[in-house]
């Protein structure tokens, strides 16, 4: 079980990351806890400076824009 | 899309996605200037077949739209293409790694230069604006940066020169570094560090930011980012370049020639101003401005006056400012505001001396 939170106030590109990686998971089967995290406070903890990010199990993995799908696959 | 790659012994042929690219690439410049250089053919014919006559106003009205959409589109795609690849070689990262520590007049011009090739949206404002302090990048240099990103848009930059000339956007992007830079450089001698909000204080103090590692992309990651971003740009975007067009055409075909020379004119110097009065709680973007502005500068409006306009369109949005404002105190937002607005006036003012 992976825990993925994905960091962003709530963008375009914040929801479709959030999408993607659903897709990206349930098409290889992964089990995830995905969490959203739209708290400007607490995303700037993560010391990012684009949103959205994503962190897997606790380290920053993506900064900025949407991740390309080949890059969401190798998360699992 | 058939994949031969082509045999120009300058691309590896170890990299069919790179040769695929390169195949894609040319076949494309190639369409794009074909379509390019037939717009008006393509205008006259589709409203000869609407059976228009040419001088009514229904006539010109419709050929400024079929003429401009067509136009305003493909210099989107190919501009926001381009600019994608330039941006994989800025990220944010780096362009803070260049910024950091010093507060030399030089790089108040390199962070207006990097503001303005440097990706962001404006939903990032506020990490960025942290991520930059939280480095020991001074506050006036990134507040240039903060207003040089919307202000030299190169969207504008470049439908400038296609509709008015290279000279008008030359000016046009060395007077947003000379505004960016400026307004940097007040911002820091006002000591403005007290108007941050307190939380941002204490992230500045501790935090060491995270450095996600970062491999060099390839070429083909380079042109697949580019595209991705002509995707999502133009998909978003294409709604208000549309309603642009649309007023353009009814101001293009509807109102009496120099019509604007008296509102817009030279000799109306109150309307730079009010022009930027108007300009700031507008919310579009710049493709769907410059149709506007091309009509109203065939009615006579001065070059300045309509500048000014753009540039607090596109510069100083309500949207931003509610982004800003989980991070700066009113004030200082206040303070910002005023300091641009002042200076995208002077822009207008000079503009309309000089040209």
């Amino acid at each position: 079980m992976k825990n993925i939170k994905v960091l962003g106030s709530g963008c375009a590109n914040c929801r479709n990351t959030i999408r993607l990686i659903e897709e990206v998971a349930a098409a290889n089967g992964a089990q995830i806890m995905l969490e959203k995290v739209e708290d400007l406070q607490q995303i700037m903890t993560y010391g990012i400076m684009a949103t959205p990010g994503v962190v897997v199990d606790g380290t920053v993995v993506h900064a900025g824009g949407m991740p390309a799908r080949s890059k969401v696959e190798s998360w699992f | 899309m058939s994949s031969t790659p082509p045999s120009t012994p300058s691309f590896q042929p170890s990299s069919p996605r790179l040769g695929r690219w390169a195949a894609t690439i040319l076949v494309a410049a190639a369409a794009w200037v074909a379509a390019y250089t037939h717009l008006t053919d393509f205008a006259d014919v589709f409203v000869g077949l609407l059976g228009l006559a040419r001088g009514t106003h229904a006539a010109e009205a419709v050929h400024f739209f079929i003429y401009d959409t067509p136009k305003v589109l493909l210099l989107l795609v190919a501009v926001v293409f381009i600019m994608g690849v330039v941006h994989t070689f800025f990220t944010p990262e780096r362009t803070r790694s260049l910024l950091a520590g010093h507060a030399a007049i030089f790089n108040y011009l390199l962070a207006a230069l990097l503001g303005a090739v440097t990706p962001f949206c404006s939903c990032s404002a506020v990490p960025l604006f942290i991520g930059f302090l939280s480095a020991g990048v001074p506050l006036g240099i990134t507040l240039t940066f903060l207003i040089a990103a919307p202000m030299i848009d190169q969207i504008a930059v470049v439908m400038l020169a296609a509709m008015f000339g290279w000279k008008i956007a030359a000016l046009y992007f060395a007077f947003g570094i000379v505004v960016a830079m400026l307004a940097g450089l007040i911002l820091t001698r006002m000591k403005l560090e007290r108007h941050l909000e307190d939380w941002v204080l204490n992230i500045q103090r501790g935090a060491a930011a995270t450095n996600i590692s970062q491999t060099r992309p390839s070429w083909p990651d380079r042109f697949d980012a580019a595209w991705a971003s002509v995707k999502e740009i133009v998909g978003r975007v294409w709604p208000y370049v549309m309603v642009g067009i649309a007023i353009g055409a009814g101001i293009h075909g509807y109102v009496p020639a120099e019509f604007m020379a008296q509102i817009m004119g030279k000799e109306a110097w109150w309307a730079v101003p009010a022009s930027v009065g108007i300009g700031v709680p507008m919310y579009t973007n710049t493709a769907g401005v410059i149709p506007i502005v091309e009509a109203l500068y065939g009615k006579g409006a001065a070059m300045g006056t309509l500048l000014a306009f753009m540039m607090s369109v596109v510069a100083l949005s309500l949207p931003e400012m509610i982004i800003l404002r989980k991070a700066l105190k009113l004030k200082l937002i206040a303070i910002y505001v005023s300091i641009v607005a002042t200076g995208i006036i002077l822009v207008g003012y000079i503009f309309n001396l000089i040209l």
